[in-house]
């Protein structure tokens, strides 16, 4: 019996997924953004392995050696180097370690929190309702990276910090978000249904409604894993998110700020990696949206 | 239409009261003690201390602080800066100038460029034109601004030396300020050439902070020009035989413009947390580059009033906004 259950469950998931990705494929902006993603996880993953020199060693005798293939560049150092001779591609190979565990932390955080405090909102009373959504309301009113500076501000400058103040920065999305998937759920004939066969409320909650609310949740994921790379980045350029020498692509331009107009390589690197990374996942949420949200889903 | 407004502004009082809780506490959380703060290394004597802490009113119960602060408020009352000991209200209004007229002109920029993409790439969905626009517009949307000034300094200060690195105006033009607004005061002086200057001062930053906006806007406005020239009434307008500009310029961009009016609105938020940005890159002397100075040089006070006038500003805006919405699109207000 449950041996059938299974195996029809994996069929299920195999279908779902391949229509997923039937869905998904037609966008080619989206495959070509999830190909990049993936890339940039490659070498979060293996960058130890793909950086030719340590993102820390200090070559003395190189200093803001410009690229290989400007007057004066070496192959040694392919993009060139910074200001005290650390290898830019090798700082630059390490930072996307940073980059995707401050997206994933961020996301995980706020996902988390925002979809229980959501849950908690649509399922209990007006009081609690109404100050869950206020103090969301509040959070929504103060502009996202003034907000999350001074949150950095008290709780001290650091990576771990950036993360948190980020994270506290756009869990209104998600809690708002729940909440109305959950309000527009409640009164389906199911749930009345699961709530007759006496269904608690917490079975109610994860286990019956949850599932159904997912697509617009995983969009807007993929859509605050950009938020967060560029507000923590944003954090580091103002010395408020990961400290130097830490190779965080926005710390790297903090470090770059009086090199300007002497050293453009040491500005352009980094910023365009978090471009690239950040456009990657917002066609990729874009494709994600198409082909999860049933509304646009031509049948 | 009355208590449509009231209902709204009903809605904001007690989001602001929560907004100035948040701001009266965030100050209290920051590690250290504000007197040893304010007196920096000298050290000071315990009776001193408490004298001080007394006169600060940090001595009395915290919902006896926030009542005062509170009551502070009404009377306009945001404290004194700790750095320049002026009254952080002062200081706010005489930065704030600059930081209208940078996002002003952002804002208009973004509205000029991106309304008539987005119309055009809707016109024209699915050609060459249409792919180019989605695509600059999504990649504005993901710019890195701290990067994009930058790299704009370098090409067109650095390389081709026609735009100035920062501040508002040059240095050889001393005036006193007027209206605060730097282009104004600048035809004001009489000057000559001290426009001109200003103008090209607030080039780079103009189009830095206006690019987000700008493409959230295009957009925007594709995707409710699509929606729009999809209806029945625009179909009737075309077999009319009605001429392609009337039909899009009248029938179709009037009913698209209420979901644009709408973000338009929103991007007030973003201009704000962009200008601390912007205005950090550029050196330019607005609200954003002194919230960031008072972080740093710890003047909590001016933090504190700071983050209350930005959030009752963006509320503000974003109340116009809703009140313009609901008289544009009857629909809205009647609905509550």
């Amino acid at each position: 019996m449950s041996a059938t259950a299974t195996l029809t469950v994996t069929a299920d998931a195999r279908r779902e997924l391949r229509e997923f990705w039937f869905y998904f494929s037609e966008n080619r902006g989206a495959v070509a953004g999830f190909a990049v993603v993936l890339a940039v996880v490659l070498t979060a993953v293996f960058a130890d392995f793909i950086a030719p020199h340590s993102p820390v060693e200090q070559f003395r005798d190189h200093l803001l050696q410009p690229p290989a293939w400007q007057d004066g560049g070496s192959w040694t150092f392919p993009l060139g180097t910074d200001a005290v001779g650390r290898d830019m591609l090798s700082r630059l190979i390490h930072g996307s370690q940073y980059s995707l565990l401050i997206g994933c932390i961020v996301v995980v955080l706020s996902l988390t929190f925002g979809v229980l405090l959501g849950l908690v909102a649509g399922f209990s009373g007006r009081a609690v309702e109404t100050v869950i959504m206020r103090v969301m309301d509040v959070i929504l009113s103060f502009p996202s990276l003034l907000l999350a500076l001074v949150l950095v501000a008290i709780l001290g400058p650091s990576l771990g910090n950036a993360m948190i103040a980020v994270a506290v920065v756009i869990l209104p999305h998600f809690v708002r978000l729940t909440r109305a998937s959950v309000l527009a759920e409640r009164s389906r004939e199911y749930v009345t249904a699961s709530r007759v066969a006496g269904a608690g409320t917490p079975r109610l909650m994860f286990s019956t409604v949850l599932p159904n609310c997912m697509a617009p949740l995983i969009v807007q994921a993929t859509l605050s894993f950009s938020t967060a790379i560029l507000d923590a980045a944003a954090l580091g350029f103002l010395g408020m998110g990961a400290q130097p020498p830490t190779p965080e692509w926005g710390t790297l331009l903090a470090d770059s700020r009086d090199l300007i107009l002497r050293a453009w390589w040491v500005v352009t690197f980094p910023g365009l990696m978090i471009l690239v990374t950040v456009l990657s996942i917002n066609l990729m949420g874009d494709g994600l949206r198409d082909a999860l949200d049933p509304r646009l889903k031509r049948s | 239409m009355l208590r449509f407004f009231l209902t709204r502004v009903g809605l904001l009082a007690p989001t602001f009261l929560g907004v100035t809780v948040v701001a009266f506490i965030f100050v209290r959380l920051i590690p250290g003690d504000p007197v040893e703060v304010m007196v920096g290394e000298m050290g000071i004597s315990p009776e001193r201390h408490a004298e001080l802490l007394a006169r600060l009113g940090l001595d009395l119960p915290l919902w006896e602080q926030y009542l005062r602060y509170l009551g502070g408020l009404f009377q306009g009352d945001l404290g004194v800066s700790i750095v320049t000991k002026q009254p952080v209200l002062h200081e706010f209004f005489t930065l704030l100038p600059a930081t209208l007229e940078l996002s002003f002109c952002a804002i208009t920029a973004a509205i000029l460029l991106g309304l008539p993409l987005g119309i055009l790439a809707a016109t024209r969905q699915g050609s060459a034109f249409d792919h180019t626009v989605m695509a600059s517009s999504l990649a504005g949307y993901s710019m890195p601004i701290f990067w994009w000034g930058p790299l704009l300094i370098i090409l067109f200060s650095g390389v081709l030396g026609w735009t100035p690195v920062s501040g508002r105006i040059s240095l050889l033009y001393f005036f006193e300020p007027v209206t605060g607004f730097m282009l104004i005061d600048s035809l004001l002086s009489g000057e000559p050439g001290a426009f001109t200057s200003a103008l090209g001062h607030l080039i780079l930053p103009t189009i830095v902070l206006g690019t987000i906006p700008m493409a959230v806007i295009a957009r925007q406005t594709r995707s409710a020009m699509l929606e729009v020239l999809g209806e029945d009434y625009v179909r009737t307008a075309r077999a009319k035989g009605l001429p392609a500009s009337r039909v899009i310029g009248l029938h179709a961009l009037r009913n698209a413009l209420i979901p644009v009016v709408t973000v338009i609105g929103l991007q007030v938020g973003v201009l704000m947390a962009g200008a601390v940005l912007t205005e950090t890159i550029f050196s330019w002397p607005g609200i954003g580059k002194w919230m960031v100075d008072s972080i740093f040089r710890r003047d909590y006070p001016s933090v504190q009033g700071g983050l209350l006038l930005i959030a009752a500003i963006v509320m503000l805006v974003n109340l116009i906004v809703d009140l313009l919405y609901g008289l544009i699109n009857p629909r809205i207000r009647h609905r509550n």
